[in-house]
């Protein structure tokens, strides 16, 4: 007998069902998207122009860490397990995760890891100021007090990303409808399947690499201080080792969304559907062996920098391939431009232009000249904007009509797509000319001489947060009073998810569907 | 419809930002790529920088090229009818091998400048360079001379209260200075934290780290002033320790040197004059904002939870040998000033410490009393 999610505030507290722990994930990471946006804000208010007016340089380090961690840990890796969460079961027509109850702690438990970290603002000595990629000794032995809870709260991030990851893995293998084999799976099922692999393989880095500041900070060992025999650069290496899969554990799976909206406005089927997944795979390989190309400065031998160096260039190959593929899946189609497909086409076009400035990142004797420079943020920017959350924004609005039953406003949509679109080049694209004229990232002044690019990049970004506060709206606005929508919602979706009702019932393929 | 829209939005920005621009008094420059700096390192470097760049251009036009195209011609509006292929093994690895043939024509020429910048032998000219929250220590090995270099732009142009200089954030007190036409070896390395040690024109990033020596090398041709920036985050004012690099010709290189050694002649005279409370006091006021302030602050209030506070502070109220420890040695996370200040300077500074603030401690430390301190250990 179906039967209906509890009343009240504990179906939220103690739900086990994939659909509302997707729904508090997704709502979660929206929150984050906002609290890291405005530590953005402020970063951008303040390089406004050079000087110190508004914020003061131990502020300002905290500020640069908590955006990263917050947008890292808070707004990209949880949206992608909120949407893995509503639609893994959905695509594969499972009944719901293979694992409901860890599901639920997984997620309960990040709430309190990000009010705790955030929390470390407000105590004495201030947050995290050693920049997301928290290196020792700035990390360990000169870092605030505050380090501690810093440290705890990613053990919690970690564990609940670990756990999120088992239950993916557990499901997609476990739970496909009979004659769903693996390889007639939606490649965003692919994708988070081989990301929820990186994911279980390096979480636990980052865990011991955390855990070794924490011996290093309370327990007198040296793991990372050379006056006690140990090795600030074995750091980097560690956290590298988690650090560059982490960076495709964030745009994998917004592979796999691309990859189904530009089929459906296209109407037609998503070109070389094999070669995507061995290109995925391919990637996630290399993603092991590149890592010290973030670490080109170091000092490593100089045969240690010409194989990272080779290896760095090789992930063009599959990247390139998956490029192509999304191109010539567009080209002889009938395309039309919704705004899911809007949002798509420009990850396509930035996220290609984020990696050729990888690319070139990769030529190790320009990377001296690149490394730590704006030229860096503005490439991980555009890998990261237009690729982890170009992607997940279009997600949203190919499935909230799934979700919520209620068709969102088109023209809305599409305005906040160009706001958002120019508000992310005219803030990203000229850090590029900053950084390759010299502007080091991580300061809060700066020479004059980088001050036209700097203001322009501050308007952008306003621009772009301002865009966000549209989408909250269309939202919002689409969940209370949007039109009714049809089951298939788009005209050329296919796939099991648009086989049932919209919005989706509560249960879904409680009895698996018939496979073609 | 939306092309409009699109278009009226960048033209008003534009339009807003140029508006905006010279009402805030900035002049208006658009640097937009990489020097091509100084040394025949840093033109290969830009060369490859070039190289890459329009591979990437190419391959850019020809992708978005196909992309624009079908989205013009194959759009449903036009009464584009879809296609159903979906599969072609040719096409697959061509556009597999064709990139990997350019990516190793690419290996080639990185390679070759890759071992250029490896190779560290015969130098004529080493220096150690530490980095230390926030300045340079620059020690030219075999040569007895050794300095810190530290930023010297002026509080007041930071805190916006005078025009910022050409070189806002980008001068120090002492430069450093190296002979033109001489492959000049840095050790770098650091003794607090990470560092970066980064002059673009003469392409060398280096990584200052503690317990490991790095190797560099330049050789410029011809004299001039050329500056960069800390690359690594390293604490609260990592924005503000800049690198200036005076290159001399051979005869001015060595004239510089006998100066900085008489001036260490001097310094050394100095230590044995014994000063009033008042000069040790002025001068200390001076030393302290140079070199203390930026922690402890102009007010020696410190910043809670982080830096301490020099007002009541146990150790510039307590034993003058304790504060004598701190100073000299460091401790807790603040770095020795025993070489960073002379030892008139670190008499006078003790002496401010103690007296100002409140402290009103009413003793006075000769240098005599800080080279003793350092010789007795």
């Amino acid at each position: 007998m179906a039967h209906g999610p509890a009343k009240g505030l504990t179906r939220w507290f103690f739900t086990t069902n994939h659909k509302d722990i997707g729904s508090m994930y997704l709502w979660f990471s929206f929150a984050m998207f906002f609290l890291g946006g405005i530590f953005a804000l402020v970063i951008r208010a303040e390089l406004f122009q050079p000087g110190l007016q508004i914020v003061k340089p131990e502020f300002f380090n905290q500020m640069t860490t908590m955006h990263g961690l917050v947008m890292v840990f808070g707004a990209v890796m949880p949206a992608f397990v909120g949407l893995a969460n509503w639609m893994i079961p959905m695509m594969i027509g499972a009944p719901d995760m293979a694992l409901p109850r860890m599901n639920n702690w997984s997620f309960w438990i990040l709430p309190f890891a990000f009010t705790m970290m955030i929390s470390t603002l407000f105590m004495e000595g201030g947050g995290p100021n050693f920049g997301w990629t928290f290196y020792a000794p700035l990390s360990t032995t000169y870092a605030p007090p505050t380090v501690t809870f810093f440290i705890f709260a990613v053990h919690i991030m970690g564990a609940s990303s670990i756990m999120g990851a088992i239950n993916i893995v557990a499901t997609i293998l476990n739970m496909r409808a009979p004659g769903m084999t693996l390889m007639k799976m939606p490649l965003f099922v692919w994708t988070w399947l081989i990301t929820a692999y990186l994911l279980i393989a390096v979480m636990p880095v980052l865990a011991g690499v955390v855990t070794m500041m924490l011996m290093d900070i309370h327990f007198g060992t040296s793991f990372f201080d050379a006056a006690g025999g140990g090795d600030p650069v074995l750091f980097q290496h560690v956290f590298w080792f988690f650090g560059h899969p982490e960076v495709y554990i964030m745009i994998l799976p917004a592979f796999g969304v691309v990859s189904a909206i530009i089929p459906t406005f296209a109407r037609k089927p998503l070109f070389g559907y094999s070669s995507m997944v061995y290109a995925t795979a391919s990637i996630a390989f290399l993603s092991f062996i590149v890592w010290a190309h973030h670490m080109f400065t170091v000092g490593m031998p100089l045969f240690g920098e010409l194989v990272f160096m080779y290896a760095t260039m090789l992930i063009a190959v599959p990247t390139g391939v998956k490029v192509f593929n999304w191109v010539t899946t567009m080209y002889r189609g009938s395309m039309t431009f919704e705004t899911p497909m809007l949002f798509s086409i420009a990850f396509v076009i930035l996220f290609t232009i984020g990696g050729f400035s990888g690319l070139m990142l990769a030529i190790a004797p320009a990377d001296f000249q690149y490394h730590d420079t704006y030229f860096v943020v503005a490439h991980f920017h555009y890998v990261l904007v237009p690729g982890a959350i170009f992607s997940i924004t279009a997600a949203v609005y190919y499935w909230l009509p799934k979700w919520s039953g209620k068709m969102y406003d088109e023209t809305l949509g599409k305005t906040h797509f160009w706001l958002a679109f120019i508000g992310l080049n005219v803030t990203f694209f000229p850090m590029h000319f900053s950084g390759l004229a010299g502007m080091p990232r991580r300061i809060p002044d700066y020479n004059p001489l980088w001050a036209d690019w700097n203001m322009i990049s501050s308007v952008g970004a306003f621009l772009f947060g301002a865009a966000q506060v549209l989408f909250l709206y269309i939202i919002i606005r689409t969940i209370v009073s949007g039109k009714k929508a049809t089951d298939r919602v788009w005209e050329g979706s296919h796939g099991l998810e648009w086989t049932v009702a919209s919005p989706a019932p509560y249960h879904t393929f409680s009895t698996p569907p018939e496979i073609k | 419809m939306l092309r409009i829209s699109k278009r009226s939005l960048v033209v008003l920005l534009v339009a807003a930002c140029v508006a905006v621009m010279p009402s805030l008094g900035f002049a208006s420059n658009w640097p937009l790529n990489m020097t091509e700096g100084v040394t025949d390192v840093s033109r290969e470097v830009y060369g490859l920088h070039m190289l890459i760049f329009y591979i990437c251009c190419t391959i850019g036009v020809l992708v978005f090229g196909v992309m624009f195209y079908s989205m013009f011609a194959h759009r449903k509006s036009r009464g584009a009818k879809a296609s159903n292929f979906h599969e072609s093994i040719a096409l697959e690895l061509i556009w597999t091998i064709l990139p990997a043939i350019i990516l190793v024509a690419m290996a080639f020429p990185a390679t070759k400048t890759l071992k250029n910048i490896y190779d560290t032998s015969n130098s004529e000219v080493d220096i150690l360079v530490t980095g230390l929250q926030w300045k340079w220590k620059y020690e030219y090995l075999g040569e007895d001379v050794s300095f810190f270099s530290s930023l010297s732009t002026p509080r007041a142009q930071i805190d916006n209260e005078e025009e910022k200089g050409e070189f806002y954030l980008l001068e120090v007190d002492e430069p450093l200075v190296i002979p033109a036409g001489k492959k000049v070896r840095f050790l770098v390395t650091a003794s607090d934290v990470i560092h970066s040690w980064w002059v673009p024109d003469l392409s060398v990033k280096r990584d200052a780290i503690p317990g490991y020596v790095n190797e560099a090398w330049t050789k410029v041709d011809e004299p001039g002033v050329f500056r960069g920036q800390c690359a690594e985050l390293c604490g609260k004012d990592h924005g503000f320790m800049p690198i200036e690099v005076h290159v001399l010709a051979q005869e001015d290189y060595d004239a510089w040197l006998n100066e900085k050694r008489e001036a260490a002649r001097l310094i050394s005279e100095a230590s044995k004059q014994t000063l009033t409370f008042d000069q040790l006091y002025e001068q200390g006021e001076a030393v302290y904002i140079k070199n203390c302030a930026a922690c402890h602050m102009e007010n020696g209030a410190g910043v809670a939870g982080v830096f301490p506070a020099i007002a009541g502070s146990p150790i510039a109220t307590g034993a003058v040998s304790d504060h004598l420890n701190r100073v000299i040695n460091g401790g807790q996370g603040m770095p020795a000033f025993g070489e960073q200040l002379t030892p008139v300077e670190s008499a006078a500074v003790i002496t401010f410490q103690r007296n100002a603030f409140g402290n009103n401690m009413g003793d006075e430390i000769q240098p005599i009393d800080v080279v003793k301190y350092k010789q007795g250990e």
